[in-house]
């Protein structure tokens, strides 16, 4: 039985993969902003089996609330030693353009208060020598483009601070996966239209537990394809990728 | 938070005949208020469009997709009391019900319905000889209103919603979560006996005597027999398995149909290879089969409903009220024999005396003719026609969930409380379904 923190567990994401741990029995904590979307998920996981169930109302932007949710799980765990981080907004993009403010609020929310939790999460989790802290950056982080380079330099802080932190704990036995979906058909993607390249949050939750379950302290672009498709936009040259509307 | 509605394609019904787009609007969680949509414009909730034809369409207005409400509220595993969202799908339920040793006390024929689309349909089952429609095992459930409002409905508290809102087709507002009583079995399995029947007599005479014991009955027919042949076919009757074994849910759904062919791969000389194939094949009597194997063997093929062609299909589903049962359903059968037209899998029901709360619902005791059709348009409305005229003589219905195309005076006709109703209705709440029969009214 696994002690999992779950923050920003109220994403579609989320939600499907605690699903997963609550159904093998896994003791779940779960960090939101909103208290009855958070008292809804409890009840839920609870009644497709798990454990144990806590929950905590947080704003990740909320920097000093950190250390308070994090001795409160682990208070409520008994213990942690796996961490999901899912937290996140997609950016307006063309708002962004011209508001100052919303530009940092969305690098915050979706890059700065990410690096801020795994500071502290890394900080317990080295000491123990053990743990496994899995954390939801995204493809859009692979290359600034265009259309949402906002939250594209945002994911773009959490995949590079993850891979270096990736090496720094790999020595003490903790593992860090940064997964990198792509397309993902929630409610924050609702009025997309949406063609083949789209996944169900169930197919990324999948993912993300068979990582727990290998302890693969890696990158994992989800559905996989996705790594072959940005293999080919990080090596179209800066002459014509200027030119896309991508 | 609110919303934004946006356009979608992806909104359609089983039969895939209508393909419109839908304003959509969101209804992000069970405790959100019901969606702001422009005053001009109409609602209906939407669970997983498993409805045939146009009854959970709303055509030129707008849809509130219920799948995101699919959370647990509680599961009594002493009493067998499950209180859940109404968007959740049976298959889910199950996964977590059967294992704590419970079924769902009524399933339609197909797993992947949402709850709230059952209530709103009050679906039937191979049992509806014992144990009736699924709102007959409904312990409450909360209506969210336009107005804000949200009426907690069971048999004792606001019970005319309660009785409006069970077959009442999504029109009054939008079912939030709901409480089922669930019944007890020992495991996954079902005990099968398979029987052959020559002719719709036969038939008639094994279903009376297995409805004694067995809490499951159904029969396929062969929709092209005629004469001496007429209404032969194949019963099975089943009841849970006494023997506990674990539950396994397979992971992945298996066969799946990927696209549309161009052209409806049911037709005339598939449609007699089949039906005489599998009237004849040796079947053994007994068999010990898993529950989907028995309940859903159509859910085993994934979109099915492809195989008809890019034009889609009718179901044409009717109950013949028991006074004209023989007479009635053998008038049906000869008339589709005749035209040709039909589906691999025609089934036959008898439908018991036990009386459903809901206004609009559909069984009633009698028996029960369901049939696919590939959309040949014309040549097909006119079997149709045909058989409405068979149906309105013995004073029997159609089944709004399977239907998108009854002519609105054999719905009125059929369902003769829909006046007191129309007063039930949501003010935002309307469909494709219920414009249409109301035309003239």
């Amino acid at each position: 039985m696994k002690k999992i923190l779950v923050v920003g567990a109220g994403s579609a994401i989320a939600e499907a993969t605690a699903r997963l741990f609550a159904q093998r029995g896994d003791a779940l904590f779960l960090v939101g902003r909103k208290a009855d979307v958070l008292e809804s998920m409890c009840a839920d996981l609870r009644v497709r089996g798990a454990s144990a169930v806590g929950m905590h109302v947080m704003d990740a932007n909320d920097f000093n609330g950190h250390e308070a949710m994090l001795n409160d799980a682990e208070g409520s765990l008994g213990g942690l030693d796996t961490v999901l981080i899912a937290h996140g907004t997609l950016s307006d993009q063309k708002a962004c353009e011209s508001s100052v403010e919303l530009t940092l609020r969305e690098l915050n929310t979706n890059g700065v208060s990410v690096v801020a939790l795994l500071t502290r999460v890394a900080a317990r989790f080295e000491q123990r020598k053990a743990g496994t802290i899995v954390v939801i950056s995204s493809v859009a982080g692979d290359r600034g483009r265009q259309s949402n380079y906002v939250y594209g330099s945002a994911k773009a802080l959490v995949t590079a601070f993850t891979s270096g932190l990736r090496q720094r704990l790999y020595a003490s036995g903790v593992t860090v996966v940064t997964i990198k979906p792509g397309f993902v058909d929630t409610p924050m993607t609702a009025a997309f239209p949406k063609g083949a390249l789209w996944a169900k949050p169930q197919q990324i939750a999948n993912g993300i537990v068979g990582a727990v379950d290998r302890s693969s302290a890696t990158v994992l672009y989800l559905p996989a394809f996705w790594q072959l498709i940005m293999l080919i936009i990080r090596s179209i040259p800066e002459a014509i990728f200027r030119k896309l509307k991508l | 938070m609110t919303v934004p509605t946006f356009s979608s394609w992806a909104f359609t019904s089983w039969g895939n005949v209508i393909r419109k787009p839908h304003e959509i609007a969101p209804l992000p969680s069970r405790h959100a208020a019901f969606p702001a949509v422009p005053s001009q414009t109409s609602v209906l909730p939407y669970g997983n469009g498993r409805s045939y034809g146009d009854s959970c369409l709303n055509v030129g207005a707008a849809l509130i997709p219920t799948r995101a409400l699919d959370r647990f509220i509680a599961l009594d595993a002493a009493s067998g009391i499950v209180t859940c969202e109404a968007g959740i799908l049976l298959d889910e339920m199950f996964r977590v019900i059967m294992p704590a040793g419970w079924f769902v006390p009524v399933t339609p024929g197909t797993r992947f319905v949402t709850l709230g689309g059952a209530i709103a349909n009050d679906v039937h089952g191979k049992n509806h000889h014992a144990v009736g429609t699924i709102g007959r095992h409904l312990v409450r459930f909360e209506l969210l209103r336009s107005d804000g409002q949200r009426l907690i409905c069971s048999p004792t508290q606001n019970p005319d919603w309660f009785s409006a809102t069970i077959g009442g087709l999504g029109l009054t507002g939008v079912i939030t979560w709901a409480q089922l009583q669930l019944r007890p079995i020992a495991g996954p399995h079902m005990s099968v006996e398979t029987i052959r029947f020559a002719n719709l007599d036969e038939f008639l005479q094994l279903q009376s005597e297995s409805d004694r014991d067995f809490e499951y009955t159904v029969a396929w027919v062969d929709c092209l027999g005629t004469g001496s042949q007429l209404g032969r076919g194949w019963l099975e009757r089943a009841n849970h398995s006494t023997a506990p074994t674990p539950v396994q849910h397979a992971q992945s759904r298996g066969l799946n149909v990927p696209f549309a062919p161009p052209f409806s791969l049911v037709n005339a000389a598939s449609l007699r290879l089949f039906n005489t194939l599998y009237y004849h094949r040796p079947r053994a009597r007994h068999s010990d089969r898993w529950f989907e194997s028995f309940f859903y063997p159509l859910d085993s093929i994934g979109n099915w409903n492809r195989l008809y062609g890019p034009r889609g299909l009718y179901q044409y589903q009717c109950v013949i009220p028991d006074a004209a049962g023989r007479e009635g359903t053998a008038a049906l059968l000869e008339a589709i024999a005749r035209s040709g037209q039909g589906s691999f899998l025609a089934v036959l029901k008898a439908f018991g005396a036990l009386e459903s709360p809901g206004m609009l619902s559909f069984p009633r005791k009698g028996i029960t003719l369901a049939l696919d059709f590939p959309n040949r348009g014309q040549s097909l409305e006119r079997l149709f026609v045909e058989l409405d005229a068979i149906v309105r003589a013995t004073g029997g219905r159609l089944y709004p969930a399977k239907d998108g195309r009854m002519p609105p005076e054999l719905f009125r006709e059929g369902f003769p409380r829909w006046r007191e109703f129309t007063q039930f209705i949501d003010p935002r709440c309307s469909s494709s379904f219920w414009r249409r029969v109301m035309d003239g009214a």
